[in-house]
């Protein structure tokens, strides 16, 4: 792309956005449109500094394009922590609601959407991209195609992220569960999705290596699924273009089948095929062994893809929806265990005869953890989808306590293995700042997610039998009241396990950040103790 | 089609065809032969750095 075009887009974006501003009636409406012209406005200076009069085609730089895996390292730190952060104030919010401070913008109603959003679209998502760009290219012997495309992908998805993140505080909502985007951020979105699918099938069809490695299929099974499900479930009309409210297409238990099936496959899509794709690069690249079984990696691809995409009437046990949809979706749910467990199994046994690397490495430690949380959650999952399980956890904490396992636990721990891994690599440096602080790392993200999860085991379990306690007359036991009074010191305790999570992100941070400085910690090296200190 | 054929087109050809897409699939897995290639494919991360 000519530097000229880029600026002739970039002018008339800026140029659009301030006429949108200027005819909206709908105040926030307006401040998008001005966050949109401010974008615009970043990238031109941004261009400028880069500018090159004499317009020469520039040398390109490397066999591969990593300064766009390199932002996305740091994007997905920065987002990692912001959202981590976000989830501690609001788990402070429920245990005390005084500290929502009785403003529209700070309510747990605009925060827990800030928290979701951010720790799963922009933690979660950057650290996707970033990996799949390094994946994608190290595995196929080719350079990303289509230029420089993918920043396009990185700065678009950022605006999206930002478009969301502040729409959520203003009051902008759709209010569909993990899809809370209004109409004109979801086709930003779609826009910047197709870019991606460009890019990642653009550098298949250039591959140097004729097989396609089974962690692609994964990358290219969570884009492609997610472009599907993020155009259903937004199908809805504006109200006005002028204006951020729209209404869905669907109404009544259609409505709530799509946004579950939508619902459901982000789980399974984003936060699982995904990640699975960075499971099946980089554990065998840091146990330094390829992965147990090939075939079985395959049989766990198609297992997966045929059996998640039915699984989200399990989010609707007992409602309108017709009880067959229901059963259809416990059952999927059910079969599934077998394809995670096998995936687990796979991921597990890489490791087999290099167990003692457990001992000396704890990025290896790191994602080991997260496959054994993989191997919980989606145990734990497919057990609260059978209906009588469900009608007693549906509703209740404990559904909480289940995503975080599977949200800090596997997500978050492949993601951050996966970024120890990547900058020592990206920056060029001979290895990470220091070993110990990732030692750390995993014991306070470990000790956090314990504490998180059991804790919500207990405070669910007691809400759900609370509720339906009748007492010798066949009235209610409890008010609603005395459950949300019961739940108050788990409450805590989950709180204390968020912001034990977030200590270890932020040790990581700083871990990353002098690496990235290109400094080495002097430590004992991990496995070995550490020397007595000389007596007198 | 109505909603009542639609399902039933679902719930019993549907059905078929994707569990013998899945089930071919696996086939064509442990085709003779095919051993030494998968295992070639499990170290295409370790080509280059």
């Amino acid at each position: 792309m000519g530097a000229a075009f880029f600026y002739v887009i970039m002018g008339l974006a800026a140029t659009f956005a301030v006429i949108v501003a200027s005819l909206t009636h709908d105040p926030n409406f307006a401040i998008h449109a001005w966050i949109v012209v401010l974008a615009a406005l970043v990238a031109i200076v941004a261009g400028l500094n880069t500018f090159d009069p004499e317009g020469k085609p520039k040398p390109v730089k490397g066999k591969y394009l990593d300064g766009v895996v390199q932002a996305g390292v740091i994007a997905t730190m920065f987002w990692g922590l912001a959202g981590f952060l976000v989830g501690v104030v609001i788990a402070l919010q429920l245990t005390f609601p005084a500290l929502n401070l009785d403003t529209a913008y700070t309510n747990f109603g605009r925060l827990r959407p800030l928290h979701t959003s951010a720790v799963v679209f922009a933690f979660g998502g950057n650290a996707l991209i970033a990996t799949s760009f390094y994946v994608v290219q190290r595995t196929t012997g080719a350079r990303l195609a289509l230029g420089n495309t993918a920043w396009f992908v990185f700065w678009g998805y950022q605006l999206f992220i930002v478009l969301a993140a502040t729409g959520y505080l203003l009051g902008i909502t759709q209010s569909k569960e993990y899809a809370e985007p209004e109409w004109y951020v979801d086709l930003w979105l779609t826009v910047v999705w197709v870019a991606y699918l460009a890019v990642f099938l653009g550098t298949l069809f250039r591959r140097k290596e004729p097989h396609i490695y089974v962690a692609n299929w994964f990358y290219l099974s969570f884009i492609v699924t997610i472009a599907m499900l993020h155009v259903v479930n937004n199908l809805s009309m504006p109200v006005s273009l002028l204006g951020a409210k729209s209404y869905s297409l669907f109404s009544g238990v259609q409505d709530a089948l799509t946004q579950w099936w939508y619902g459901h496959n982000a789980v399974g899509f984003f936060l699982t095929a995904g990640f699975l794709g960075m499971m099946y690069y980089f554990v065998p690249k840091q146990a330094g062994r390829p992965i147990y079984s090939y075939r079985l990696s395959i049989i766990h691809f198609w297992a997966l893809i045929f059996l998640y995409i039915w699984a989200g009437p399990h989010h609707l046990h007992y409602t309108a929806l017709p009880d067959w949809a229901q059963t259809l979706g416990m059952v999927f749910s059910i079969m599934l265990w077998m394809p995670s467990w096998g995936g687990m199994i796979n991921g597990l046994m890489t490791l087999s005869g290099a167990w003692d690397k457990l001992r000396t490495d704890p990025v290896l430690r790191m994602m080991v953890m997260a496959i054994a949380f993989y191997g919980m959650s989606t145990f734990e999952g497919p057990m609260m989808s059978i209906k009588s399980v469900n009608s007693l956890s549906h509703y209740t904490d404990w559904t909480i306590g289940h995503v975080h396992s599977g949200a800090l636990g596997w997500v978050g721990m492949i993601s951050f293995g996966a970024v120890y891994f990547l900058a020592p690599k990206l920056w060029d440096r001979q290895g990470l700042y220091s070993a110990r602080l990732v030692n750390w790392h995993f014991w306070l993200a470990t000790i956090g997610i314990v504490l998180y999860a059991a804790s919500m085991w207990v405070s669910g379990i007691m809400q759900g039998l609370m509720w339906r306690a009748y007492d010798s007359l066949g009235f209610l036991q409890y008010s609603f009241a005395e459950t949300v009074a019961a739940m108050h010191p788990f409450y805590l305790i989950r709180a204390c396990g968020g912001g034990l999570y977030l200590l270890g992100a932020l040790v990581m941070a700083y871990n990353i950040a002098r690496t990235i400085m290109g400094h080495q910690r002097r430590e004992v090296p991990m496995g070995f103790a550490a020397p007595a200190v000389q007596g007198a | 089609m109505d909603y009542h054929q639609f399902r039933h087109f679902a719930d019993s050809w549907g059905l078929v065809y994707l569990l013998v897409v899945f089930l071919a699939a696996v086939a064509f897995l442990f085709r003779p032969g095919a051993k030494s290639g998968y295992d070639r494919a499990a170290r295409i991360p370790f080509d280059e750095e």
